[in-house]
């Protein structure tokens, strides 16, 4: 039985945020993946910024699709509601429950097989859809729980672990998702929290799609030394430095000073904003063409573009497309959904 | 058997040549002279130029199935001369246009010539106006050949054309000219002549899937998400128009969401979702969208998600025949996904039950808190019926089912004596309680799967857990059968021992034929099954009868094989009356079937 809870008791002395919870109150039960999983350290992350963030966690929706990464929800946030649905389909269940009520923070966790192979289709509409969510795809380029059989955004020069060579292209989900119109698109290391806590607290604040590619390593079957989806090759091969990002919420200062020229804001919708420094000058990150030669560059070069590489701070989401009302459409009342006795009198005399 | 009101005109024309509408005013002006009338729209998978028929019973006596026997044919395609000519009944009638006159090779009927091409090219000028006004002109002249009442069509044509008022006056010019050239050139009208009725008064004339859209609206479905397929997208279309008018703010706000899905697969995701999330979801889908929505449907039957499906069944297997109707997708549906699955399935035999168990299919989701699937078909959902009118009890709160609200996850340990978890069987009838996110900071949380949990929805692969599990959900179907409708039995001879079941479109055909058996000396009692998990009601039918006749739509005996294994009645009393050719059922069909067995020598005869 690999369900194991984790003892509620915690000091208490552990510093609470403005909600008076603690990190423990973040957590979720004991993570059965393997020891070193880049999961765990995404999941720690996700703790962390949503903590940072005050964010109260039954107010947080979690869905997720079949695999390892999908498995992930169930070690954070244990006071809010999961939903572990099929393979593949996290996106659906996402759009029906974001349209069912539209203020919640759904958190959408996938993994390249669930994302680039099953389900890509439902990845591609759910961008296009717009939906208010923060996607994240735990990618590790294998499917593990299957015993390491390549996955769609396995890079074509990284071999298995047992030298058998991969001869197709692989998916790149960051590319796909500019292309598709996400409003807010980053790549992540999970091995580099300093880069993703900020890329997850500003892919939560984002009204729309957020798109969060976090390369993951699989530690059992793809992290030999001639893999490219291994700890020490995207340790030598990231290109984070070349847009570092600071999120800063509403209530801060914004403290620190870097030289003009280098650094941007950019104001999201809850009034919290995204500080970017150490621009590259070939990068605007509101310039989809240019964040699609970014990554492009880079990957030529073997190497990996991280950071926020888009983002269209102006993009409606999914209710302002659908024109639905403010409040939640699961809290009408039947009082304003049901048009009654007298109305039908009328629909009946129309059909006479 | 044809007469006064009593006839089937048939009109076979080009699809994409604007006769639908003219066809469509022909019925309702019937149906507005209080004359029940049934069109069955016979249509290929086709865009324009390919055949198609209507078909139009006439029955003042209420008989609302298809007749086969046509009296009077329209024949406005050469394409389908032949065969259009060979199914018209021995001195019945054929009209055409005989602008380019041909003989026709039949004695035994009256040719009706009309040269319609050529007096619409004398009247109009536009090659688009010639070509539409055609079929106004042969509604004219059957205006004059069946005495119709010229008023009742001109108000018929005034609201199909609400406020057009040139358009209005040139198709009345177009039904003039017909009516005109009918009156001076044949003998009208016809013995099969219709006239003013009462049959039809007081009741509706609409479709299933419309009326099944309104349904889903009074419900309080807010989540619609579908994927176009035949015969389901009429519904998903009639639930937005219907959202539309009766469900935006005066600011403009809609209080619903719809998703034009990229394919089912999403479609029931999204329905899902919402279900999930505490809204009422749904969607609509035929026989290929049941195969793939499968998959989720076995997740929302174990996790116990509640939504519902309108099932508009059409000709299969694969691609089938996707205009034609069938009822073919019992056992797909019951037992829909892999693994021990049971579905409740609602069967609608009218437009008028389809807004009916369409609602209700979303208070038995919730109140059950699983998928409730609508067994409809292409014959009620896409072809109009007159009906009786929808009826709505607004003293009737809509059954949410068990939901818990951040005070009642407070109370709860209080109230009912031990903690809550989400797959605990609390009050005995197998169904838990559940929660929704968002709904309390502290309490009710709980990860919802589709791999096995124990009762406080942790994951297991413990098997003594996942049995239990089985075993519960398993039980919740006994709850079902006790709240979901009941058949409608109707007893015409008390000590007799030969049934017949039957449920959904093929009603009109079976009532039509008991009473002509009955007439013939053969008293059949009759049993209308409405729901899936069978009711008490359905054993003990079965039970007190020893020959029962399983009438369907489809090769398999589907309804009897769900028959033998759910309500164990054993298969040699359930004699199978199949039908399978696509189109609606007829009263001849169910009269042969019965016969064949008990009075093998008349049937043999006949």
């Amino acid at each position: 039985m690999s369900y194991i809870p984790k003892p509620s008791a915690h000091h208490p002395a552990l510093p609470k945020n403005m909600l008076g919870l603690t990190r423990r109150d973040y957590e979720g039960t004991m993570s059965t993946l393997c020891a070193g999983c880049g999961h765990d350290s995404i999941t720690a992350a996700l703790i962390e910024a949503c903590f940072e963030m005050d964010l109260p966690a039954h107010r947080i929706a979690k869905v997720s699709g079949i695999g390892c990464s999908s498995k992930a929800p169930t070690y954070f946030l244990s006071r809010s509601h999961g939903f572990n649905s099929v393979h593949g389909r996290m996106p659906s269940i996402t759009t029906g429950a974001n349209i069912a009520n539209r203020d919640l923070v759904y958190i959408g966790v996938s993994g390249d097989g669930d994302t680039a192979s099953i389900g890509l289709g439902q990845f591609c509409h759910a961008v296009r859809r717009r939906v208010n969510m923060t996607y994240i795809v735990m990618n590790n380029g294998c499917y593990g729980l299957t015993k390491g059989q390549f996955s769609a955004t396995n890079d074509k020069t990284s071999p298995s672990k047992k030298g058998e060579a991969n001869p197709f292209e692989a998916i790149d989900l960051a590319q796909m998702a500019i292309q598709l119109g996400a409003g807010f698109v980053a790549r992540s290391f999970s091995g580099d929290k300093t880069q993703l806590i900020p890329l997850l607290k500003a892919a939560i604040s984002y009204n729309g799609f957020a798109f969060l590619d976090v390369v993951s390593p699989c530690v059992t079957f793809n992290n030999h030394p001639t893999s490219t989806k291994s700890y020490d090759y995207v340790r030598a091969h990231n290109m984070a430095s070349e847009n570092k990002l600071d999120f800063v919420e509403e209530k801060e200062e914004i403290t620190v000073d870097y030289a003009e020229g280098t650094s941007a804001a950019i104001a999201l919708h809850d009034g919290s904003r995204l500080l970017l420094h150490k621009l590259d000058q070939q990068h605007d990150p509101r310039d989809a063409d240019a964040a699609l030669m970014t990554i492009r560059s880079n990957a030529a070069k073997g190497a990996v573009a991280t950071g926020l590489l888009f983002i269209d701070e102006t993009q409606q989401d999914m209710h302002d497309i659908l024109a639905t009302d403010a409040r939640p459409l699961n809290a009408l009342p039947m009082a304003e959904l049901c048009p009654g006795a007298k109305a039908l009198e009328g629909i009946n005399a129309r059909l006479r | 058997m044809s007469g006064i009101n009593d006839s089937v005109v048939k009109f076979a024309t080009v699809n994409g040549s604007g006769s639908a509408s003219a066809n469509t005013i022909f019925a309702k002006t019937l149906f507005r002279m209080g004359i029940p009338v049934s069109p069955k729209n016979i249509f290929p998978s086709n865009i324009q130029g390919l055949p198609t028929w209507y078909e139009v019973r006439v029955s003042e006596a209420g008989y609302a199935a298809r007749r086969d026997g046509i009296d009077l044919m329209v024949a406005m395609n050469p394409q389908t001369y032949k065969e259009d000519l060979g199914e018209i009944v021995k001195g019945g009638w054929l009209l055409y246009d005989s602008t380019l006159p041909r003989a026709w090779p039949r004695d035994d009927i009256t040719i009706l010539g009309v040269p319609i091409a050529e007096m619409c090219a004398a009247k109009w000028s536009d090659p688009r106006q010639r070509q539409l006004f055609k079929n106004m002109v042969y509604i004219g002249a059957l205006t004059a050949l069946l005495d119709m009442d010229v008023e009742v069509l001109k108000s018929t044509v005034a609201d199909q054309l609400k406020g057009k008022e040139k358009l209005i006056a040139a198709n009345m010019e177009a039904v003039a000219l017909g009516r005109d050239y009918a009156s001076a050139n044949f003998d009208c009208p016809l013995p099969i002549r219709v006239r003013a009725a009462q049959g039809a008064k007081g009741k509706i004339l609409v479709s299933g899937n419309d009326a099944a859209g309104l349904g889903a609206l009074y419900a309080g479905a807010t989540v619609c998400a579908w994927y176009p397929i035949t015969p389901s997208t009429s519904l998903a279309e009639a639930f937005e128009r219907y959202a539309r008018r009766l469900r935006t703010t005066k600011d403009g706000r809609r209080l619903f969401g719809i998703v034009q899905a990229e394919d089912e697969l999403a479609a029931i995701g999204v329905a899902i979702g919402g279900g999930w999330n505490g809204a009422r979801a749904f969607t609509a889908t035929s026989g290929p969208g049941i195969s793939l929505m499968s998959e989720f449907l076995g997740l929302a039957y174990f996790a116990e998600v509640p939504v519902v499906l309108f099932n508009i069944q059409r000709g299969g297997p694969s691609t089938g025949m996707p205009t034609r109707t069938q009822q073919s997708d019992i056992l797909s549906c019951a037992f829909a996904s892999h693994g021990d699955t049971k579905q409740v399935l609602l069967f609608p035999a009218n437009p008028t039950e389809c807004f009916s168990l369409g609602a209700a299919a979303f208070d038995l989701a919730e109140r059950l808190q699983t998928p409730v699937i609508v067994m409809s078909d292409l014959d009620i959902g896409m072809n109009e019926w007159v009906t009786d009118p929808f009826a709505w009890d607004d003293a009737k709160a809509h059954d949410r089912g068990k939901v818990l609200s951040a005070e009642q996850l407070d109370a709860f340990k209080e109230l009912k004596g031990r903690d809550w978890g989400r797959y605990q069987d609390i009050d005995g009838d197998a169904v838990p309680y559940r929660t929704l996110p968002g709904t309390h900071p502290t309490k009710g949380a709980f990860f919802t799967r589709g791999t096995s949990h124990d009762e406080n929805a942790r994951y297991t692969e413990d098997g003594v857990i996942h049995a239990r599990l089985l075993d519960r959900i398993r039980r919740k179907f006994d709850t079902a059968a006790g709240i979901v409708p009941k058949p409608e039995i109707a007893i015409r001879d008390k000590a007799g021992k030969t049934g017949v079941i039957y449920f959904g479109a093929t009603t009109p055909a079976v009532t039509e034929a008991l009473d002509g058996l009955e007439r013939e000396g053969v008293k059949l009692n009759a049993m209308r099954i409405k729901s899936f998990p069978f009711t008490r009601e359905v054993v003990s039918f079965c039970s007190m009868h020893e020959r029962i006749f399983v009438v369907e739509q489809n090769r398999d005996a589907q309804m009897r094989s769900l028959l033998m294994t759910e309500a164990d009645v054993p298969g040699v009393k359930l004699i199978p009356a199949l039908n399978y050719d696509g189109m609606p059922l007829t009263a001849a069909f169910v009269r042969g079937a019965v016969l064949k067995t008990l009075r093998p020598a008349k049937a043999a005869a006949e």
